[in-house]
């Protein structure tokens, strides 16, 4: 019996936050579609509480035989967009109910997959779906939208990234707290099992099980053991408490496949913060030797965080997917709350900083009276540094009415609260209404 | 089914009596111990093998139930876990 390893092992899960941050079924919908959209709703209704009926029962008796903590149990399922079928005029309003009241039934906390894919172009049903998104959001309670606007391979859809700054507005004028569950991505993932981003893509099997792992109050412990190592030594240390985080993923991911008898996919190397002390990924830049996130220095410890988490993770599990970085959402992290109500960290700097991690501008409340033409130029920025960098961006974007910077908004829970950051006030509305595509860059062109 | 139970606590008379005790009683195979006091803080692990049909759900009620009865903390996990994490 080795005595150590088993009360690190303890010791991570009860002090240091090390749990399983997700355990999310991938339903594919495609085979729901009947050109129909009432009778469609049915078929994904039925789906849905058949192959995840067990989900919720399976990871919890995993959680209480194991010990260790599964945080939130979800689905993603087919970009809705595509089950369409032959109707001309669809309306997914019907579709986001089916998903939500599956999703109530099974009782999993959120469903993902309310999207479109238009890296290339809109078809009707895309436009649809994309307008129809507010509406969406305002008549659910555990839906989650994602349009992928972008990819390197595809260049920039400019037509989509004008509309979707205007949906994020009509969605904040609903309730602000709802655009929380929308994530507008460049070179999005078709495994991811985080939310609000997550869903299903066409290349994906029927069912399977994906793991999101996350422990950045294990990793800050280790680095806070070693305040005077070299980063050589820092690396190691963040390499092999990774790879201990990651095996995590890849038993329960397997042991929840196995009992529910469907194919287990992919672990998710990801640090993801919630705003509880300790379970904190600024804080792991801070104990690096930073005053504060946002400091000079912030770019190259994140960067030397997320390749390390990665190069520990990857021998850890079966197949590596998903996102797989570092999480730099503001309002889910208690040290990037601090940072910005101090003004210590301003979008510029978090901008810079989503260069080199995952995923993007996440989770950041900005003034209510941020114009949409504004909100279409952050998203063409994020969605121009994944282009350009060949990996996933995204921004989460939260315009709140009638509150300014040095308000803040809550959002209550594992979301946390954000305070109001300042936005650049100049007028991109020439640069973003010009329309059209911003073609591939000439690295994707590798045939 | 193999398991780890760990106890923690203050340290003091009849604690391995106890834990041990209720294990015989819901007929559970000690298989290895190791208990040792760390800064006062008594510290035990077990492995230990659960009866066949044993429902483990019920064991680690009993087991939970008799830490807060002697003012320990008592936990139980499958073994398995601790291989996943740290052996290749």
């Amino acid at each position: 019996m080795e005595t150590n390893q088993i009360k690190e092992t303890i010791q991570m899960i009860a002090e240091e936050n090390l749990d399983i941050r997700t355990v999310t079924m991938g339903i594919s919908l495609l085979d729901c579609v009947t050109g129909d959209i009432q009778k469609t709703a049915v078929n994904v209704y039925n789906k849905i509480t058949t192959k995840a009926k067990q989900l919720v029962p399976v990871a919890n008796a995993i959680s209480s035989e194991y010990g260790i903590p599964i945080v939130n149990k979800r689905i993603s399922v087919t970009p809705i967009a595509m089950l369409a079928g032959a109707d001309p005029h669809p309306d997914f309003l019907p579709l986001a109910k089916a998903m939500d009241d599956a999703a109530k039934a099974v009782e999993v906390d959120l469903i993902g997959g309310f999207s479109a894919t238009v890296q290339n172009g809109c078809t009707p049903a895309d436009l649809a779906l994309m307008a129809q998104i507010p509406a969406a959001l305002a008549a659910t309670d555990r839906v989650c939208a994602s349009v992928n606007i972008g990819s390197t391979r595809s260049g920039l859809n400019m037509d989509a990234v004008k509309q979707m700054g205007q949906v994020v507005k009509n969605i904040a004028a609903i309730d602000p707290k709802l655009a929380m569950k929308l994530v507008i991505f460049c070179n999005a993932v078709e495994d991811n099992p985080f939310m609000a981003g997550a869903f299903w893509g066409v290349s994906e099997g029927d069912v399977a099980i994906n793991t999101g792992v996350s422990g950045p109050g294990v990793v800050q412990r280790a680095i806070a053991n070693q305040p005077e190592a070299s980063f050589e030594v820092i690396c190691e240390t963040i390499k092999q408490t990774a790879f201990k985080v990651s095996r995590m993923g890849q038993f329960v991911g397997k042991v929840a496949a196995e009992r529910l008898g469907v194919p287990f996919n992919i672990v998710d190397l990801s640090l993801a913060p919630t705003p509880a002390q300790g379970d904190s990924v600024a804080e792991i830049l801070e104990t690096l030797g930073l005053s504060h996130v946002g400091t000079p220095g912030t770019t190259a410890a994140l960067a030397l965080l997320n390749d390390a988490v990665k190069k520990g993770g990857i021998m850890a599990a079966e197949r590596v997917g998903g996102l797989s970085g570092a999480f730099i959402p503001v309002s889910e992290d208690a040290n990037m709350i601090k940072a910005a109500e101090a003004g210590h960290i301003t979008l510029e700097k978090l901008e810079a900083m989503t260069a080199v991690c995952s995923v993007g501008l996440d989770m950041i409340a900005v003034p209510g009276e941020t114009p949409a033409t504004t909100i279409s130029g952050m998203i063409a920025d994020e969605a121009a540094i994944g282009m350009i960098n060949n990996k996933t961006t995204a921004v989460r974007v939260i315009p709140v009415p009638g509150k300014d910077v040095g308000d803040a908004i809550e959002f209550g829970g594992l979301f946390g609260s954000a305070p109001i950051m300042a936005v650049n006030t100049g007028d991109a509305s020439v640069f973003v209404n010009r329309g059209g595509h911003i073609p591939a860059p000439i690295h994707s062109f590798k045939n | 089914m193999q398991v780890i139970v760990t106890v923690i606590g203050t340290d003091k008379v009849g604690i391995i009596a106890q834990v041990t005790t209720k294990l015989a009683e819901l007929n559970v195979n000690i298989l290895d111990v190791s208990q040792t006091i760390m800064q006062g803080a008594f510290t035990m692990m077990l492995l230990a093998k659960l009866p066949e049909g044993a429902e483990f759900g019920a064991v680690k009620g009993d087991l939970q139930a008799l830490g807060q009865e002697i003012g320990v903390d008592i936990k139980i996990a499958r073994q398995e876990i601790f291989d996943a994490m740290h052996k290749l």
